[in-house]
C-alpha cells in the first residue's frame, strides 16, 4: 500500500467495490439504528401507559 | 424449547447471550474488514473486484439462513402455538430482507464489471429476487390484519410454503446453466478457494451471523414489549383494569 491513491482506485473497480462496502455499512447500522428506535419507542409508550392506570399510581405515590 | 416460552425466561437469557453476541459480532466484522481490504490477494482473474465477494457471499448465506430460521420459527408457532414463535418471526424478516437486498445490490455491483450487466433473468438471479418478495410479503401480511394473530398465521403459512425455494436458490446453479458460478465452498471435495480468501470471506459471515443473533434478540424484546402494550390498551378500554396484568412487569 505504497500508494494511497492506486489503493483506492481497486486496480479500476474503485466505482463497484467501494459502493458494495457502502451499503453493507448502510445495512448493518440502518437495520440496527431502525431496531433501537422501535424497542426505545415501545419502552416509552409502555412506561407512560403502567404510569396512567389508577392502581399503580397509588402503589408507587402513597399520600 | 417450552422451557423458552416464557417471555421473562427468554429475555433473561438474551440479556445473557447480547454481550458475547454483539463483541464477537464487532471483532469478527473488524478483522473482516481488514482481511477482506488489506490483506488479501486480487483475483488472478477478477482482479480487485473479487472484494465485492466478502460483502456479497456472506449476505447471500444470511438470506437463506434467516429465511429457513423464520420457516422453522412459523412451524413451530402453527403447530405448537410457542408464544415467542409468532414474535421471533416477525422480528427477523426485515433482517432477512436487508441481506437480501444487499446481497442483490453486491451481486449487481460485481455483475457490471465481470458479466457486463447489472442484471440478467437466470435462475439463481432470479431465485434470489423471489426471495427478497417472499420476505416482503411476509412483512406486509404480518401487518395487514387488524389482529395481530390472524396476520402471524397468514405470514407463518407463507414463510412455510416459500421454503420450497431456499434449495432452488441453492441448487439453481447446478440444475440449470446458470450465469452465476456454482459454490466454490459447500463442496463435499475441499473449498476451491484460496485460504488468503477464505479468511475474510469466513470472518465477514461469522460477524454477520453474531450480529443477527444481537439484532434478533433486540428485536424480540421489542416485540414483547408491543405485546404487552396490546394486551394493556385492550385492558384500559375494557371497564376495569385488570390488577394482576397492570402489575406484571417485565
Amino acid at each position: 500500500m505504497r500508494n494511497l491513491a492506486e489503493y483506492f482506485a481497486m486496480g479500476g473497480y474503485a466505482v463497484y467495490v467501494w459502493p458494495s462496502y457502502a451499503a453493507a455499512v448502510a445495512v448493518l447500522i440502518g437495520v440496527l439504528i431502525a431496531s433501537l428506535r422501535s424497542l426505545r419507542a415501545r419502552s416509552a409508550e409502555l412506561e407512560a401507559i403502567e404510569g396512567s392506570l389508577p392502581h399503580r399510581s397509588r402503589e408507587e405515590r402513597p399520600t | 424449547m417450552h422451557r423458552f416460552a416464557n417471555p421473562a425466561r427468554f429475555l433473561r437469557l438474551g440479556a445473557a447471550i447480547m454481550p458475547w453476541s454483539t463483541g464477537v459480532a464487532v471483532l469478527s466484522l473488524a478483522a473482516g474488514l481488514y482481511f477482506a481490504l488489506f490483506a488479501s490477494p486480487a483475483d488472478y482473474q477478477q482482479g480487485e473486484s473479487v472484494r465485492i465477494m466478502y460483502v456479497h457471499v456472506p449476505a447471500a448465506w444470511m438470506a437463506l439462513f434467516i429465511y429457513t430460521s423464520l420457516a422453522a420459527t412459523s412451524a413451530i408457532a402453527l403447530v405448537w402455538k410457542h408464544p415467542l414463535a409468532d414474535l421471533a418471526a416477525k422480528a427477523m424478516a426485515p433482517v432477512g430482507a436487508a441481506f437480501t437486498a444487499l446481497c442483490l445490490v453486491t451481486g449487481s455491483l460485481w455483475g457490471q464489471p465481470m458479466w457486463g450487466t447489472w442484471w440478467v433473468w437466470d435462475a439463481r438471479l432470479t431465485s434470489v429476487l423471489v426471495l427478497f418478495f417472499l420476505y416482503l410479503g411476509h412483512i406486509a401480511l404480518n401487518n395487514a390484519f387488524d389482529d395481530p394473530t390472524r396476520g402471524a398465521r397468514a405470514a407463518a403459512v407463507l414463510a412455510i410454503v416459500g421454503v420450497v425455494n431456499v434449495p432452488i436458490i441453492k441448487f439453481s446453479v447446478d440444475w440449470w446453466n446458470t450465469l452465476h458460478q456454482p459454490a466454490s465452498i459447500t463442496r463435499l471435495a475441499a473449498p476451491a478457494i484460496d485460504p488468503a480468501m477464505l479468511r475474510p470471506l469466513l470472518l465477514m459471515a461469522i460477524g454477520f451471523t453474531a450480529y443477527f443473533v444481537s439484532i434478533l434478540l433486540l428485536r424480540i424484546r421489542t416485540e414483547i414489549l408491543a405485546r404487552k402494550l396490546r394486551t394493556l390498551r385492550y385492558m384500559q378500554g375494557a371497564e376495569a383494569p385488570a390488577p394482576a396484568v397492570a402489575g406484571e412487569r417485565i
